[in-house]
C-alpha cells in the first residue's frame, strides 16, 4: 500500500532507510565527539542560540515568581532582624579590629609556608543555575554563563562553602557543570588534618542519602575520624587545591586492610542550587602563572 | 508544517522538563516528557514521525546534559520507530492504548540508559535502581500522561485531520 502512494506522490525516502541513515549518523556522532571537539563545539553553538534563550526566560519568570513571593515574607522578619543587627554591628566591629590583628600575623605565617590554600584569590564569575537534568540518572546542570564570558571547559565550580563540580561542556551562552554529587564524578581529595590522599566518587546509590563516596584513603596510623574535613588534593589534575568538599560521615576499612573508604556529607545542597561561582582559572593555567 | 510543530513540542518538552518539572519533582523523579511526545508521535504520527521527534529530543539531551552526542539519540529514534508500529492499531479514543504504549516505552528506555550507562561501569545493583529511579519515574510519568493526554490528543488530531482532508 506504502508502495502505490510513492508512485503517485514525489519520492519519498522510506522509513526504514531514514532509520538506517539516522543510526549511521547517531554513532558518527558519537565517534567523533569521542575523540574531537568539532561536532560538539558546533552543535553546542546552534543549539545554543536557539534553546537557551527559552531555558533562560522560563527559569527567570520562575524564579521571579518565587522570589517576589519570598519578598513579601521577609519583609516582617527583616525589620525585627534589622533591630538586633545593629546592636550585633557594634559587638562585630569590635572583634574585626581583633581579628585584623590577627590576620596580619597569619598572612605573616602563610608566606612563610607558602601556602597557597586559600581560594578566595581565585578569579571567579557568578552564574544562574537555568536548567537540570531532563532523566534521573545522571546530576548535571546547565548554567547561563558560556565561551563569551570566559567559560572554558575543566573550570571549577563553587557554591557558597564548597565545590561544586566541573565544567565539562561549553557553548556559547552556556555551560553544562557535572557536579561531584554525579556517579561518574571522581575528584581527588585529601583530609585536611593529616593530608592523606582519598578518591572522591559520586555514586547515585549515596546520593539519594545526600551522602558522596570516598575511597583509598590509605590511613595506616588511623589519624582520620569521623567529621574530619575533606578538601581537594595538590595532585588532581583538574581540580584547585585546598576547596572544600565536605566532613567524613562514616568510615570503615577495607577488606584489604590497607586501605579505608566511607561517606562523605557534602558541604553543598545540590537539591537546590540557584546561583554557582566559577574559578575562571583552570588547574593547568594556575600552575603556568605560579611556576 | 507538521514537522514545525513537531519539534517545537520537543524544545517545548525538553525546557519543561529541564526547568519546571526540576521544580516539581517528587524526590528527585522527574517525568519523562520526551518519551511521552516520541511516543505519542510514533503512535499517532507514524514511525517516520516518531524516529524524528525522539531522535531531535535525544540529541537535545546529548548535546546540554551528555557526554556523548549520539546514545540518547539513538534510544529515543528507536523508541519513537517501533511506536510507529502501533499507529495501525490505536485509535484516538481510547486511552488505556497510550497508557501502555508510553510505560512500555518508558521501561525500554530507563532500562537501556542503564545498561549502556551503568551497567557498562560494574554498578550492578539493578534492585536499587529500579525501586529508587525506574519504578517513581514511570508513575510520575502516567501521572503526567493522563493530565496531557486528552489537549495533545485534540492538538494533534487538528493537525493530522486536517492532513488526511488534503489527501
Amino acid at each position: 500500500m506504502a508502495r502505490v502512494r510513492l508512485k503517485r506522490k514525489r519520492y519519498v525516502i522510506p522509513e526504514k532507510y531514514v532509520l538506517v541513515i539516522l543510526t549511521v549518523l547517531c554513532v558518527g556522532f558519537m565517534v567523533l565527539t569521542y575523540t574531537t571537539d568539532i561536532v560538539s563545539s558546533l552543535l553546542s553553538g546552534i543549539a545554543g542560540y536557539t534553546i537557551i534563550p527559552f531555558q533562560n526566560g522560563l527559569t527567570e519568570i520562575g524564579s521571579g515568581i518565587n522570589g517576589r513571593m519570598e519578598d513579601l515574607k521577609e519583609v516582617k522578619t527583616v525589620l525585627s532582624e534589622n533591630e538586633a543587627l545593629k546592636s550585633k554591628v557594634a559587638e562585630l566591629e569590635q572583634k574585626n579590629n581583633e581579628l585584623t590583628a590577627d590576620r596580619y600575623e597569619l598572612s605573616g605565617l602563610r608566606e612563610l609556608f607558602q601556602l597557597n590554600m586559600e581560594y578566595p584569590d581565585y578569579e571567579k564569575i557568578g552564574a544562574r543555575v537555568t536548567g537540570k537534568d531532563p532523566g534521573n540518572w545522571y546530576s548535571v546542570f546547565v548554567v547561563d554563563k558560556g565561551t563569551s564570558d570566559g567559560v572554558g571547559v575543566d573550570m571549577n565550580v563553587i557554591a557558597g562553602a564548597g565545590l561544586v563540580g566541573i565544567v565539562t561542556k561549553v557553548g556559547p551562552n552556556w555551560a553544562q557543570v557535572r557536579s561531584i554529587i554525579d556517579d561518574s564524578s571522581n575528584v581527588s581529595g585529601m583530609v585536611l588534618s593529616t593530608a592523606d590522599n582519598l578518591m572522591v566518587m559520586g555514586n547515585l546509590q549515596s546520593m539519594q542519602k545526600g551522602d558522596i563516596d570516598f575511597s583509598q584513603l590509605s590511613d595506616s596510623d588511623g589519624n582520620v575520624a569521623v567529621g574530619d574535613k575533606v578538601v581537594t588534593s595538590d595532585i588532581s589534575d583538574r581540580y584547585l587545591p585546598g576547596i572544600s568538599i565536605g566532613y567524613i560521615s562514616s568510615i570503615k576499612t577495607d577488606p584489604n586492610n590497607l586501605t579505608k573508604s566511607g561517606k562523605i556529607t557534602p558541604l553543598v545542597d545540590f537539591e537546590h542550587l540557584d546561583v554557582v561561582l566559577i574559578i575562571t582559572r583552570t588547574k593547568e593555567t594556575a600552575d603556568e602563572t605560579d611556576n | 508544517m507538521r514537522r514545525i510543530i513537531e519539534i517545537a513540542a520537543v524544545v517545548i518538552c525538553f525546557v519543561l522538563q529541564c526547568t519546571f518539572f526540576q521544580a516539581v519533582s517528587f524526590a528527585g523523579i522527574v517525568p519523562n516528557l520526551l518519551i511521552i511526545i516520541t511516543s505519542c508521535a510514533g503512535f499517532i504520527g507514524g514511525k517516520r514521525d516518531g524516529m524524528i521527534t525522539g531522535f531531535c529530543g535525544g540529541i537535545l539531551v546529548d548535546i546540554f546534559y551528555g557526554s556523548l552526542i549520539g546514545p540518547n539519540a539513538l534510544i529515543f529514534m528507536y523508541i519513537g520507530y517501533i511506536n510507529g508500529f502501533g499507529n495501525r492499531v490505536f485509535y484516538p479514543e481510547d486511552v488505556k492504548f497510550p497508557m501502555v504504549f508510553i510505560a512500555l516505552s518508558d521501561i525500554s528506555c530507563l532500562f537501556l540508559q542503564y545498561f549502556f550507562g551503568f551497567l557498562f561501569r560494574a554498578r550492578l545493583d539493578l534492585g536499587f535502581y529500579f525501586t529508587h529511579i525506574m519504578i517513581p519515574e514511570i508513575i510520575y510519568t502516567m501521572v503526567v500522561t493522563i493530565i496531557i493526554y486528552m489537549p495533545v490528543r485534540s492538538l494533534v488530531n487538528r493537525i493530522y485531520v486536517k492532513r488526511r482532508e488534503v489527501q
